[in-house]
């Protein structure tokens, strides 16, 4: 839950605060020698858990620049306080994951600084989906991590694994679904479009979205919970309460390594691949340091271990990567995925979210 | 007591701590929502400062009456069981040794230090299929099977009421405490039953407690954004919900401010209504 993690971390940065203050008289040489430092923002929970553990202590010895890292809630709560507080000239974080969507709407008020690219030495091995730039070509945001949003089931529940995302319709699943509650977040108009419409290229008309947004009102009996945490629905996936739904692949790989009977599946459509970039507040001073994280960051080997420890979708094309075939079919699939319409969720927003808090409130 | 008026601004100076906190924690951010409320939403961004209708004419729709209703059906429905519940439960309370009110009183307490997320997903274990208490219907052999209670509106009326219930008991309490066991006795010389001097006598004594009460847990449920989520159907949300979807995963501030001055003027509108009410008994 965003609001627990948000109460727990207070406590936990003003514990650390106290720490760092009692380091500070005790051993002023280690502060001297850590006075470079980057305040990291990254999602709270899983994702900063991993990120503490795997990222950062290398980090810090291979640059001697020491890493806060703060937990930020998913959604656009982030987006909004780095807003308010650069309006303030402060930044909680100097560089954040942000979603794409809040990538795109914190470059209306300039609020990322551009990136230079010339310091990162894998920039042009970065897939093009992961670079987010300027309308005038500045670039705004490198792709920090990526993810699946892929259909999961109990095992015990479904004995076969579905093949297809057509089956949040099939009538025999009434009440056993655990879909994201938002049109944001869920990406459900693209999965519809490409299992019945062809492709998210229907939803370039509103005529278009209208006829998705009819499919998708054939799904509401099938839906038990529409969940904004996680938390939510993950318990209930793994006792079999509410046996199907749409979830991160990472997450439901390490509850099924856990001995959970779920299972995670990329559909003959795709799974639905989305991701967070990293920005830089203009706010923030810390531009080098900022520009050492993310050419650490989008070294071939960093996104390997990333892979690997966090289970997350590499940045960078295949080629250059030193993860082994089984390693990369275990965070990505070579079927084509779903890349969501991240353009409508900014340019028709406010038309959308009204539509689907319609279709599933009314 | 003798009470003369106030002559000199030094007079005043009690009342100053108090204004300054007021100003400080209801009329700035309150001030500061309403500005925002007439805001002009950039659906690519964030806002702009300006002067438009436009949130609160998004606002007046059938859609949006209809989540208002239910949210307050639903608040209003929480404030009856809990005071239902607890004006008699606290009455009994009341007439036990001190010992034993102490002991119950800590108890209630204990329940306030739990968070809302905890409230919400004990129950939402208690109501599932596979951990809930229906498993110990089936023991017993009650039900032929196991079933989920939740998503139901019964859960969330449950889980709502189980979270207000401390807070009615501890408001009701020092009024009952307080009440003159001669009235009652009174009562009872006169021939009256105990229940009938229970509704006779106590409950019109404590009418203004019951008002005020009654108000009071339907502002706290008015509120209320988890539980609805946990344990209910997305027709269950109230308007809280969708405000916090407008500010948190739209950024829609303007709208979600306009929204939450639509249920602070209701919350006003309702304690201006007790106050009537107030001095209408007084004048009695």
């Amino acid at each position: 839950m965003n609001r627990l993690i948000g109460k727990s971390l207070t406590r936990r940065r003003v514990l650390g605060a106290g720490l760092a203050t009692a380091g500070m008289l005790a051993m002023p040489s280690i502060l001297r020698a850590q006075d470079k430092s980057l305040k990291v923002g990254v999602y709270g929970g899983y994702f900063k858990k991993s990120f503490d553990e795997h990222v950062f202590p290398d980090f810090t010895k291979a640059t001697g620049i020491a890493v806060e890292s703060v937990a930020e809630p998913t959604g656009e709560a982030w987006l909004v306080q780095l807003e308010q507080a650069a309006k303030a000239g402060q930044a909680p974080a100097d560089l954040s994951m942000m979603s794409q969507t809040s990538t795109i709407k914190g470059q209306s008020t300039e609020l990322w600084t551009p990136l230079d690219t010339s310091k990162f030495k894998h920039y042009n091995d970065l897939l093009p989906r992961f670079v987010s730039k300027y309308p005038d070509g500045r670039v705004a945001g490198i792709g920090a991590v990526a993810w699946w949003i892929t259909l999961v089931t109990n095992t015990d529940v479904y004995k076969e694994a579905p093949t297809s995302w057509a089956a949040l319709w099939d009538k025999g699943n009434e009440d056993k679904l655990g879909l994201l509650a938002l049109a944001s977040n869920s990406f459900l108009l693209e999965v519809t479009a490409k299992t019945f419409m062809g492709g998210t290229n229907a939803l370039d008309s509103e005529d278009g979205l209208n006829k998705a947004f009819e499919k998708l009102a054939e799904v509401k009996p099938n839906v038990r919970l529409w969940y904004r945490d996680e938390a939510q629905f993950e318990q209930a996936l793994k006792s079999g309460e509410i046996p199907m739904g749409q979830y991160y692949h990472d997450v439901t790989g390490l509850a099924a390594a856990d001995g959970f009977h779920v299972r995670s599946t990329f559909p003959k459509e795709g799974g639905i691949q989305d991701s967070g970039n990293w920005v830089l507040s203009r706010a923030s001073t810390k531009v080098d340091e900022a520009h050492t994280f993310i050419d650490y960051m989008s070294q071939p080997s960093m996104q390997g271990l990333m892979s690997r420890k966090v289970g997350t979708t590499p940045t960078l094309k295949k080629e250059v990567l030193d993860l082994k075939p089984e390693e990369f079919a275990a965070v990505s699939s070579d079927i084509e995925p779903i890349i969501p319409r991240y353009d409508l969720y900014t340019s028709k927003a406010d038309w959308i979210n009204q539509k689907w808090t319609e279709l599933i409130v009314g | 007591m003798r009470r003369e008026a106030p002559k000199s601004v030094a007079d005043y100076t009690p009342l100053f701590f108090p204004a300054l906190m007021l100003i400080v924690f209801f009329v700035v951010p309150f001030s500061t929502m309403i500005a925002v409320s007439f805001f002009k939403r950039n659906p690519a961004g964030f806002y702009t400062p300006d002067f438009v209708f436009d949130n609160y004419a998004r606002f007046l729709s059938v859609f949006f009456g209809g989540v208002l209703g239910f949210s307050l059906m639903l608040a209003v429905l929480v404030a009856v069981c809990c005071v239902a519940i607890a004006f008699p439960f606290t009455y009994l309370l009341t007439r036990r040794p001190r010992r034993v009110q102490t002991l119950w009183l800590v108890g209630l307490l204990s329940v306030l230090s739990l968070s809302e997320v905890i409230i919400g997903f004990a129950w939402s274990t208690l109501f599932s299929r596979t951990a809930g208490i229906t498993n110990l219907f089936v023991a017993i052999g009650l039900m032929d099977k196991p079933v989920a209670l939740l998503p139901t509106f019964g859960a969330v009326l449950t889980g709502m009421v189980y979270q207000a219930l401390p807070y009615t008991i501890l408001v009701l309490y020092p009024a009952l405490v307080r009440l003159d066991p001669t009235l009652l006795e009174a009562a009872r010389t006169l021939g009256a039953s105990p229940v009938r001097a229970f509704f006779n006598v106590v409950a019109p004594a404590l009418r203004n407690t019951i008002v005020a009460t009654l108000i009071m847990v339907f502002v706290f449920a008015l509120g209320s954004y988890l539980l609805p989520q946990i344990l209910g159907r997305p027709q269950h949300w109230t308007l809280s919900v969708l405000i916090t979807d407008q500010a948190i995963y739209q950024s829609n501030m303007p709208f979600a401010a306009a929204m939450a001055v639509f249920l602070v003027l209701i919350s006003l509108a309702l304690v201006g209504m007790t106050l009537l009410v107030g001095r209408k008994e007084n004048a009695l």
